[in-house]
């Protein structure tokens, strides 16, 4: 019996060596041959021009941009939310906004790209001008996508929080209000931060949705009104068609998008380990 | 001198169909220390919270009857918030807030609103001072007020209860776990507030109560079986109850 737990467990740990051993195999001598500091820091992507040209700068910033984008949308909004759900919700509403947060962490990515394309692109063109495909768009969108995470998370924070600091502060006098701002929620702390990241990480590592909505012009970043490509959607336009160095520039890509996602991590990782000391 | 701070009247409370506290009359007289004594389960806490409106909390709690702080009715037209500043409460466990020391003692005078940082460090001082820990913490008043141990967390607990200035202060069974050394510092640091507050605390140590209080209540099954000056009720309790609780001859 217990080998079958160990059989399973060694085919997720098999799975994540593939991944990686895949990914930096094709993808390191790429990067080798491109250079690394042309490809971090070019800011040139035109893989069909002769001699190519491998720059992926513009994309990190475009992955970086709509990611801090989805950030300034959801975590504001999400903190809120999970404050009314833990001290605010009448349990009639609770019965019904718990599992309607619970379904949107559910839907398919591709049904928010659509949402995205048909509501806010026309919604920002109309209002602020530019065609609509923009970093502000995929921003909306990404940080309505990270709710249910940021949510979630920061709402089982804030429950953690013991009810004698919520006492205590009632007993000096304070309102629930101020009580719930200047004493749950710093009590709280630790776990919101840990929302904020789970919710960057599932921002970063978005793809279908962006590429409905971001514009996908391979160049660095304009103005929140002008379009851009993310590192995931540089690697879904051009795979199915990339050969040779093109290809392996693009695995790279990959090895730098998981750099990043283990980066956030590991500070996933740390905050929940001093959390818990 | 012997002015009546608190007068309780015919006060009934039932948590949902259990009935906590029965007929209770007492008049708790300014600038004096009495004490809540009894068995547990028998409502001291009950009583105590119903002083400050701690149990509005509990949603199925219901009260009739009339409590008068200075002769005010404090289930009427009242805010609530102002009668916590007024009666000021420290809890069975020390419940200091995971901030600093300061910003733990500063919170009751933000919350009403002082925000001059002299004025603060003022109140923050004085309090603690107050409260006999200044000397131990001093030093690290930034630090965080968790790092500390319980006996100085509760007279951080005792020095954010008094930075609001309140009136009246219930302590529920504040010594209950602590060693016998910051026990006596406890009582000490009661003795010494007695003059400027009026201080009802809930023990089940008897020397405690003898040591410190003025008045002594016993409490049975949510009544008030005997309330008299604690030096009689000690030496010569009227109720047979009341011998056996106090000789720990009661369970
Ligand atoms: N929130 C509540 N809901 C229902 N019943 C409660 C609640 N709080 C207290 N009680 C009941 O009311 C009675 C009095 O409780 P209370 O906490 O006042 O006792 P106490 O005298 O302070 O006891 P102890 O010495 O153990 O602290 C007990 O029987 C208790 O079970
Ligand atoms: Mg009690």
């Amino acid at each position: 019996m217990k080998n079958i737990f160990l059989t399973a467990a060694l085919v997720t740990i098999f799975a994540i060596m593939l991944i990686c051993v895949f990914l930096f195999a094709n993808g390191i001598p790429a990067m080798k041959e491109i250079g690394l500091p042309e490809f971090l820091l070019g800011t040139d992507w035109s893989p069909g021009d002769v001699p190519a040209s491998f720059g992926i700068y513009p994309m990190i910033l475009g992955s970086i941009s709509v990611t801090l984008g989805a950030v300034l949308f959801g975590v504001p909004i999400g903190l809120l939310t999970a404050v009314f759900m833990a001290y605010y919700c009448p349990n009639g509403l609770y019965k019904v906004l718990k599992p309607a947060v619970e379904l949107l962490a559910g839907i398919p990515s591709v049904v928010y790209g659509f949402f995205g394309l048909m509501i806010l692109v026309p919604f920002v063109r109309n209002l602020f001008g530019g065609n609509g495909n923009s970093i502000l768009t995929a921003s909306i969108l990404l940080g309505i996508m990270i709710l249910p995470t940021v949510i979630g998370v920061s709402e089982s924070a804030i429950r953690a929080v013991p009810d004698q600091y919520y006492e205590g502060s009632l007993a000096l006098g304070a309102t629930h209000e101020r009580t719930v701002f200047f004493t749950i929620l710093p009590a709280a702390s630790s776990g919101i931060f840990t929302a904020v990241v789970l919710g960057i990480g599932r921002a970063i590592g978005e793809t279908m949705a962006v590429i409905m909505v971001a514009g996908n012009q391979a160049r660095m970043p304009a103005g929140i009104l002008k379009g851009i490509r993310t590192m995931t959607a540089n690697i879904v336009l051009e795979m199915g068609y990339a050969a040779d160095l093109h290809r392996g520039a693009l695995i790279a890509t990959g090895v730098i998008l998981l750099l990043f996602i283990l980066f956030i991590n590991i500070t996933f990782y740390l905050l929940k380990r001093r959390a818990t000391i | 001198m012997n002015k009546e701070k608190i007068k309780i009247t015919g006060i009934d409370l039932y948590y949902g169909d259990f009935q906590a506290l029965k007929n209770i009359n007492m008049i708790l007289p300014q600038n004096k220390i009495t004490a809540f004594i009894g068995p547990s389960g028998c409502g001291k806490t009950t009583l105590l919270k119903s002083l400050n409106r701690m149990n509005d909390l509990i949603s199925d709690c219901r009260i009739s009857g009339e409590i008068l702080l200075d002769g005010q009715n404090i289930y009427e037209n009242i805010d609530v918030n102002l009668l916590r500043k007024r009666v000021g409460m420290v809890f069975q466990k020390p419940n200091l807030f995971p901030m600093s020391i300061y910003d733990n003692v500063a919170y009751g005078p933000r919350t009403h609103g002082i925000r001059s940082k002299v004025m603060l460090d003022e109140i923050v001082e004085k309090s603690l001072v107050r409260a006999v820990i200044w000397d131990e913490v001093k030093d690290r008043i930034k630090k965080s007020a968790l790092s500390l141990s319980g006996g100085q967390q509760q007279r951080i607990c005792i020095a954010r209860a008094l930075a609001v200035e309140p009136e009246v202060l219930l302590m529920d069974e504040p010594t209950s776990a602590l060693d016998p050394v910051s026990t006596s510092k406890i009582e000490e640091l009661v003795l010494e507030l007695k003059n400027d507050y009026t201080i009802i605390i809930v023990t089940h140590n008897m020397q405690q109560a003898v040591r410190v209080s003025d008045k002594t209540a016993f409490f049975l099954l949510g009544e008030i079986v005997e309330y008299r000056d604690t030096e009689s009720i000690f030496s010569m309790p009227e109720d047979k109850r009341t011998e056996d609780y106090i000789t720990g001859r009661f369970g």
